[in-house]
């Protein structure tokens, strides 16, 4: 009876990786299309993300989605 | 011939009614922390994991075959009395562990029962003592640690990026977000769990010498197990819902999102990487993993306590039951009806204790508290699992615990309106 310390090591490796590397990107999705936290008095508007963060954000979320699609794929392949 | 084709009809019914056990009993997998966040109503959250599960029952066949060829030596002689004792073992331990309303493994307690059924009526020569080792006791285990450790790293990470942000607007992104991943665990779930009951029905077909060894399931099998599943993915094993969306820990938005992503990447990770991991576990582990990683997040170890015991119980206890159900069934005719019988008698009378304090998707929200005098009184007059037709104002009084005005005032919005 031997365990299999390799493929144990590869789950936990995967699974961190993906893990913290898709919630991080939908965070700078989100990061990047939501207001900054409105200061008392502050102009509406004033913490509105620029055009750049929106398309970081979008590239995000693009990652994410494909993401997803792959882990269908998994699924359904397996 | 026609009396094994009554046993197996028998076992057949009987691996669906597992299904059925299975399937409310891992809802919570999928759906507690998408509840807790109000990312989705409790009601469409079932609905939508009920469905995902039926499609997930019909992706693939691989798990079924190794259930039918793994863990039981299926040229040892086991007979369909044996799969039937295991299975009684299973529903048994399913049943009480949703009572007490602990996320323990379906899987577990399947492997349990038969392992358990097969080491009476066969001896040791039956079971694969190394498989077991490998496919269950490693991965149980490993399971909570590994989903643990990534959602904490995450939700430690995903607050550190948002901090600068409005909480109510990010609230939504991390909702749609933990949709996604909550539809993966629940299509993952019906690819495996469905499965193991396919492979069941396969395997005591096989001893029954209906198909061939080895043999594909018959589309009839798939179909009658995705269903069993599905249905009992929608009814709902509320207390274990409420164990996990909110005994283990309070669940923000963002925590919800890392456990829920968490859990789907272990679960794929591991059942893609040949390791597969017990999705009850992975769910419960990063559950507990982001209540860790939030900074003044409370975690009620007593509950988590609980359910690490129930794990270690799952499966000596289902293996106990199912020994007893054996050696009753061996009997003969008269001994499987003895079996069919008491199992009976055991679901009816924990269905009998769950009624006396039920929880439903009315109040499935509230943290495991003895429930308020307003509360209770609602219990008795709302009736049991109405639908979707339980009135607003029954299901907003129910959902305030303890606050003595929450009814009046829900019945005079209804009378004004």
């Amino acid at each position: 009876m031997s365990i299999d310390w390799a493929a144990l090591g590869q789950v936990f490796g995967v699974t961190l990786v993906v893990t913290v590397g898709i919630v991080g990107l939908f965070t700078v999705g989100i990061v990047g299309t939501a207001r900054t936290t409105q200061q008392e008095g502050a102009a509406a508007g004033a913490g509105a993300p620029g055009a750049g963060a929106r398309i970081g954000a979008y590239a995000a979320f693009a990652v994410c989605a494909a993401a997803v699609a792959y882990g269908i794929y998994l699924i359904v392949a397996a | 011939m026609e009396h094994i084709t009554l046993l197996i009809g028998i076992v057949i019914v009987t691996a669906l009614v597992f299904d059925f056990t299975n399937g409310f009993h891992d809802t919570a997998n999928a759906m507690a922390t998408t509840i807790s966040t109000g990312a989705l109503q409790p009601k469409i959250a079932v609905a939508m994991s009920a469905s995902l599960n039926l499609v997930g029952a019909f992706l693939s066949v691989e798990v079924a075959k190794t259930i039918s060829g793994g863990i039981i030596d299926e040229s040892a002689g086991i007979r369909p009395e044996v799969i039937f004792a295991g299975l009684v073992g299973a529903i048994v331990w399913n049943l009480l562990t949703w009572l007490a309303g602990l996320p323990s493994s379906s899987s577990h307690a399947l492997f349990g029962g038969l392992i358990g059924a097969t080491l009476v009526s066969v001896g040791t020569d039956g079971v694969h003592g190394g498989a077991v080792v490998m496919k269950v006791l490693i991965p149980a285990v490993a399971a909570p640690i590994v989903a643990g450790i990534a959602s904490m790293a995450a939700t430690r990470l995903t607050y550190r990026l948002a901090r600068n942000r409005d909480e109510q607007e990010t609230a939504k992104g991390y909702r749609a977000g933990q949709i996604a991943s909550a539809a993966l665990v629940s299509l993952a779930h019906g690819t495996n769990d469905a499965q193991k009951t396919m492979g069941v029905i396969t395997l005591a077909l096989i001893t029954g010498g209906v198909v061939a060894p080895h043999a594909d399931p018959p589309l009839w099998v798939i179909a009658s197990a995705g269903l069993a599943i599905a249905l009992g993915t929608y009814l709902g094993g509320w207390r274990i819902i409420r164990t996990m969306g909110k005994g283990i820990t309070d669940i923000q938005p963002p925590q919800g999102f890392a456990a829920q992503t968490g859990a789907a990447a272990t679960i794929l990770a591991s059942s893609h990487l040949g390791f597969a991991l017990s999705t009850t576990q992975v769910c419960s582990g990063s559950v507990m993993g982001s209540g860790l990683g939030r900074k003044g997040g409370v975690g009620r170890w007593s509950t988590a306590v609980r359910m690490v015991v129930a794990w270690c119980l799952t499966l000596p206890a289902a293996g106990l039951v199912s020994a007893g159900a054996a050696l009753l069934a061996d009997q003969g005719d008269w001994g499987v009806a003895a079996v069919a019988i008491l199992a009976l008698g055991v679901c009816g009378a924990i269905f009998a204790a769950s009624r006396r304090k039920p929880i439903d998707h009315t109040h499935v929200n509230e943290a495991p508290e003895p429930a308020g005098v307003v509360t209770a009184a609602l219990q008795t007059v709302t009736p049991p699992p109405a639908g979707q037709t339980v009135p607003a104002q029954e299901a907003a009084g129910a959902i305030t615990p303890a606050n003595g005005a929450g009814a009046p005032r829900a019945k005079t919005a209804s009378l004004t309106s």
